[in-house]
C-alpha cells in the first residue's frame, strides 16, 4: 500500500493529522497520556454539587475548566474548545478560524439545568405551589434569551462552527455511550466519498449533574463503590459493580491522504475501518447472543480489509458493568476465537471513568497514542480476575508493545454499537 | 429549458412515507385536508396552552404500529409518535415485518428530547425554597421521584432505540440533534450515502411532541412564540411575526433506484438534490446560502411545473427574509407550518413527505392562506426549503419518480 492514497477498496485513505484529549487527569495529550500509562486514576469525590443522600458519590469530573453559568451544555462546549485547539495545532491544518472542512460533533442532549429552572420559577413569584404555568409566564416577563440561546440542541455545534469556521452544517450526533465514535465514522464517510477533504470529529460531555447522576443511579448503572473513589471503576474484575460517570473530550482532524500528504502534514494513524449495528433485544441490555456486538466487530473489521489476526490490541468499551464487560468478551472471543485470550484489551475507563457521548473519541486518541508510543494503557483495579472473562486486559500496570492495528469499541444504552479500526501511522 | 436526466442507480428515491399531524394519520388524510373545498382550514388548540396556540396530534390508534403495551408505557409520546409514523413508513414502503431487510437497514433519526415529569419538577420547586438544605433535598426528592425508565424515555437516542425494538430496524442508527437542520442533514447524509455505494437502504425521519409545557418554555424564553389569535405564517409577519408549534411524526423510507428495482418497490418521488449550510443569519446571509442552493439545482428546474414548499417557521427574522428570497423565484409557494405547525427536526422530513405526495399525484395542494398563489397545471417538481428558526439553511429538490 506504500505510495497509495486509496485503500484496499479503492476508497480514499483518511488518516489522523491532530488530535486534543482532555479528561479528569488533565487537560491535552503530554497530561492525559502521562497519567494514563502510569496507572493514576482522575476519579474523585464529586464536590461539585452535595451528595447527601445518594448512592453513589464519585465521579470523573472535570473541574479546572470555569465556566460561567455552570451549566452542563457550557461546560461541555468549552470542553470540546480546548480538545479542538489542541488537535488543530497539532494538525497545523487551516488557519485560525478557518477550518476546511465539517465539524462531526458528539454532544450529550442538551437540556435546561436545576438552576435555570430555581430562576425562573423565583422569577414567578409564585408562593406555595409552583407549575410549569408559573414558569412560562415568567420566562416571558423577563430576558432569558440567552438561555434559550443556551438549551437549543444546536447550541453547542453552532457556537463551535461560529469559533472554528468549520464548514457546512455542523453535525451534532448522538448515539448515547458510542456517540464519539460514530462522530469519527462520520468524518471518515464524508471523506471517503470525496465530500470533504477533511474533518473535525470531536466528542464531548460534561453532564455530571445532581439530576444526570441519579438518572444512571436509578437504573442501577453506576458503581456504588465509593471508597477510595480512584477504586471504583474495575473493568473486568470480578468484583465490578458499575461505571463512574465522568467528563472529558477527544478531537481528531481526519485528512484523506492525498490531503495530508499534499500539505507536509504529520500523519499520526490511519481510521481504517468503522462498523456499526444496531440492537433491538432491549432499552438499556444486549441481545443474550452478542450477535449486534459481533457483527460490529466483523464489519469494522471488514471495512477496513483487516483480518482479525492483524488486530494487535483492543480498546475496550469496558465500563465496570457487569452486563458490558461480559458482553464485551462474548463479542471479543467470538470474533477473535482461539486468539482473544492473547489479545491486549484494556480499559481507559478503570482510570477516567465513563466519559459517555465522549468517549468514543476521547478513547480513539488514546489508542492512537498507544500505538504511536508503543505503549499499552492498563487497566487498574484489576484485582480479582473473572472467570468467565479470560482476558488479557494489560492489568494495572502498562505494557511496551508495538502493534501496527488496533480495535476500539463502543457500545450504548439504545442498541448503540461501533467499532472503529485504527492503523499506526505508516512507517 | 431544463436539463433532463436519465435515471441513475443510485438516485435516492422515496418508497416509503410515514406522516401523522394535526392534519392525521397517513398521507390519504393530509391530501384531503390540504385540498378541502372551499379552502383550508387549520387544526389548532388555542386553549390547553393559551395564550400559546398549538397544533395538536391527531389520536393515534397506537396498537396498529405499537402492539404491545409494555413498549408504549416504556415511551413519552413522542417517541410513540416517532415510532408510529416509522411503521407507518415501513408499511408504505412494503418492508413491515421483512427482517433480512430490516436486518441491513441503516437509520438516522433525527431528534431533540423527552418530556420531564412536571408532577415532580412542581413538587421540587414548590418545597425547595422552604427547605433548610436545598441541594440535599433536591438529591432526596429526585431519588425516590423520578422514575427509573423516565431517563430512556427522554434519551434523544431511544426513539431510534425504540424503533429498533419495535418495528426491528436494527442495519445501524445514528441520532441527530439541533432542531430543523438535524432533519435536513439527516435525509441530507443518508441521500450522500446512497449515491456514495454507503448504503442501500435508509429508514430516515424525526418526531416532535409540541404538546409539552417544556417545549413551549423553551421558546417563550426566546419570546418567540406567537401569543394572539392564530394566523398563517405569512400573515403573521405583519403582526411581528412567531412560532405556532406543532407535534409531527414523519419517517420517510429512502433508498437507492437500483435496490427498489431489485425488490419491485414503487418509488413515489425522487430526492435530486439536498443541500445544508448555516450562517451567523446576519442580514441577507441566509438569502446567500439559499442563492447557492438554488444556483446548484436551476439548471434542472422545470419552469411551470414546479413550486415551492417551504419550511418557514414564522420566526420573524428568517420568515420575512425568505419570504423575499422566494418572491424573486416567482414560483407558486406553500408554507407548511401554517398547516402542520412549525416542528423543529421533522420539518425538512415532513416537508419531503408532502412535495413528494404532491409530485407523485402531479398536483399542488390548494392555497393556505391569501397570499399563496394556486396552481392549476401538472406539478413535477418541489423545491423544499428549510430555514432554522435559529440558524441552518437547507434545499431540496424533489421529482416525480
Amino acid at each position: 500500500m506504500a505510495g497509495s492514497d486509496r485503500d484496499s477498496k479503492s476508497r480514499p485513505v483518511v488518516v489522523v493529522t491532530g488530535m486534543g484529549v482532555l479528561t479528569s487527569l488533565g487537560a491535552g495529550q503530554a497530561d492525559n497520556w502521562g497519567a494514563l500509562t502510569g496507572g493514576r486514576s482522575g476519579l474523585r469525590r464529586i464536590s461539585r454539587f452535595p451528595t447527601d443522600g445518594l448512592r453513589t458519590t464519585v465521579a470523573g469530573t472535570v473541574d479546572f475548566v470555569p465556566t460561567e453559568e455552570a451549566t452542563a451544555a457550557e461546560l461541555t462546549e468549552k470542553l470540546a474548545g480546548m480538545v479542538i485547539e489542541e488537535a488543530i495545532a497539532e494538525s497545523g491544518i487551516g488557519s485560525k478560524g478557518d477550518f476546511p472542512g465539517p465539524l462531526m460533533l458528539a454532544v450529550p442532549p442538551v437540556e435546561m439545568d436545576w438552576p435555570q429552572r430555581r430562576a425562573l420559577a423565583a422569577a414567578s413569584g409564585a408562593n406555595e405551589t409552583v407549575t410549569y404555568e408559573d414558569l412560562l409566564r415568567a420566562a416571558e416577563s423577563g430576558d432569558f434569551s440567552r438561555w434559550y440561546r443556551r438549551f437549543l440542541f444546536a447550541s453547542v455545534g453552532e457556537n463551535l462552527a461560529d469559533r472554528f469556521g468549520t464548514k457546512g452544517s455542523p453535525v451534532a450526533t448522538s448515539t448515547a455511550c458510542a456517540s464519539g465514535a460514530t462522530a469519527i465514522q462520520l468524518g471518515v464517510e464524508a471523506i471517503r466519498r470525496g465530500e470533504a477533504e477533511a474533518a473535525l470529529c470531536v466528542g464531548t460531555d460534561a453532564s455530571v449533574t445532581q439530576e444526570a447522576l441519579i438518572r444512571f443511579s436509578l437504573l442501577s448503572a453506576l458503581s456504588t463503590r465509593n471508597d477510595p473513589p480512584a477504586a471504583a471503576a474495575r473493568p473486568f474484575s470480578k468484583d465490578r459493580d458499575g461505571f463512574v460517570m465522568a467528563e472529558g473530550a477527544g478531537a481528531l482532524v481526519l485528512e484523506s491522504l492525498a490531503h495530508a500528504r499534499a500539505r507536509g502534514a504529520r500523519i499520526l494513524g490511519v481510521v481504517e475501518g468503522c462498523g456499526e449495528k444496531a440492537d433491538g433485544f432491549h432499552r438499556t441490555r444486549s441481545s443474550p447472543d452478542g450477535r449486534p456486538i459481533i457483527a460490529c466487530l466483523r464489519e469494522a473489521l471488514e471495512d477496513a480489509g483487516a483480518a482479525p489476526e492483524t488486530v494487535g490490541y483492543v480498546n475496550a468499551h469496558g465500563t465496570g458493568t457487569p452486563e458490558n464487560d461480559k458482553m464485551e468478551w462474548l463479542g471479543v472471543s467470538a470474533v477473535f476465537g482461539e486468539r482473544a485470550g492473547a489479545i491486549p484489551i484494556s480499559s481507559n475507563k478503570s482510570m477516567i471513568g465513563h466519559t459517555l457521548t465522549a468517549a468514543g473519541a476521547v478513547e480513539a486518541v488514546f489508542t492512537l497514542l498507544a500505538m504511536q508510543h508503543g505503549r499499552l494503557p492498563p487497566t487498574i483495579n484489576y484485582e480479582i480476575p473473572d472467570p468467565a472473562l479470560p482476558v488479557d486486559c494489560v492489568p494495572n500496570v502498562a505494557r511496551d508493545a508495538q502493534v501496527t492495528r488496533a480495535v476500539s469499541n463502543s457500545f450504548g444504552f439504545g442498541g448503540q454499537n461501533v467499532t472503529l479500526v485504527l492503523g499506526a501511522a505508516p512507517g | 429549458m431544463s436539463e433532463t436526466r436519465a435515471p441513475n442507480p443510485r438516485d435516492a428515491v422515496i418508497t416509503g412515507i410515514g406522516l401523522v399531524s394535526c392534519l392525521g394519520a397517513g398521507l390519504d388524510a393530509h391530501w384531503e385536508a390540504l385540498n378541502r373545498p372551499g379552502g383550508f382550514q387549520p387544526v389548532v388548540d388555542a386553549e390547553r396552552f393559551a395564550p400559546f396556540t398549538v397544533h395538536p396530534m391527531v389520536p393515534l390508534e397506537l396498537d396498529r404500529q405499537i402492539p404491545k403495551k409494555g413498549d408504549q408505557r416504556q415511551m413519552e409520546a413522542w417517541q410513540r409518535i416517532g415510532t408510529y409514523a416509522a411503521g407507518l413508513a415501513l408499511d408504505d414502503a412494503g418492508v413491515k415485518g421483512n427482517a433480512e431487510l430490516l436486518g441491513r437497514m441503516d437509520m438516522i433519526v433525527a431528534a431533540g428530547g423527552g418530556e420531564r415529569d412536571y408532577a415532580v419538577d412542581g413538587a421540587i420547586l414548590s418545597a425547595l425554597p422552604h427547605a433548610a438544605n436545598p441541594e440535599a433535598l433536591l438529591n432526596e426528592r429526585l431519588m425516590n421521584e423520578l422514575r427509573p425508565t423516565l431517563f430512556l424515555a427522554q434519551l434523544s437516542n431511544l426513539l431510534a432505540g425504540n424503533i429498533s425494538i419495535v418495528h426491528g430496524v436494527a442495519g445501524s442508527s445514528r441520532t441527530f440533534m439541533g432542531e430543523e437542520p438535524s432533519g435536513t442533514d439527516a435525509v441530507r447524509i443518508a441521500c450522500a450515502r446512497i449515491a456514495a455505494g454507503q448504503g442501500e437502504c435508509f429508514l430516515v425521519g424525526g418526531s416532535y411532541n409540541t404538546e409539552r409545557p417544556d417545549i413551549l418554555l423553551q421558546y417563550a424564553m426566546g419570546r418567540l412564540l406567537w401569543r394572539r389569535e392564530y394566523a398563517p405564517v405569512w400573515r403573521r409577519q405583519a403582526d411581528g411575526g412567531g412560532l405556532v408549534l406543532g407535534s409531527v411524526g414523519c419517517f420517510l423510507v429512502i433508498e437507492s433506484r437500483a435496490h427498489a428495482a431489485a425488490r419491485g418497490a414503487r418509488a413515489s418521488a425522487h430526492i435530486a438534490a439536498i443541500t445544508s449550510d448555516r450562517c451567523r443569519r446576519e442580514p441577507g446571509q441566509a438569502s446567500a446560502n439559499a442563492a447557492r442552493q438554488l444556483a446548484a439545482v436551476r439548471p434542472r428546474l422545470a419552469a411551470g411545473s414546479s413550486a415551492v414548499i417551504s419550511g418557514a417557521s414564522g420566526a420573524p427574522g428568517p420568515t420575512t427574509e425568505e419570504e423575499s428570497f422566494l418572491q424573486e423565484l416567482g414560483l407558486p409557494v406553500r408554507a407548511t407550518a401554517t398547516a402542520l405547525g412549525h416542528s423543529m427536526e421533522p420539518s425538512l422530513p415532513a416537508n419531503l413527505a408532502l412535495a413528494a405526495m404532491a409530485v407523485s399525484r402531479g398536483r399542488l395542494f390548494g392555497p393556505l392562506e391569501a397570499a399563496e398563489a394556486p396552481m392549476e397545471g401538472e406539478l413535477q417538481q418541489v423545491l423544499v426549503t428549510s430555514w432554522g428558526h435559529w440558524r441552518g439553511e437547507g434545499m431540496a429538490l424533489v421529482e416525480a419518480a
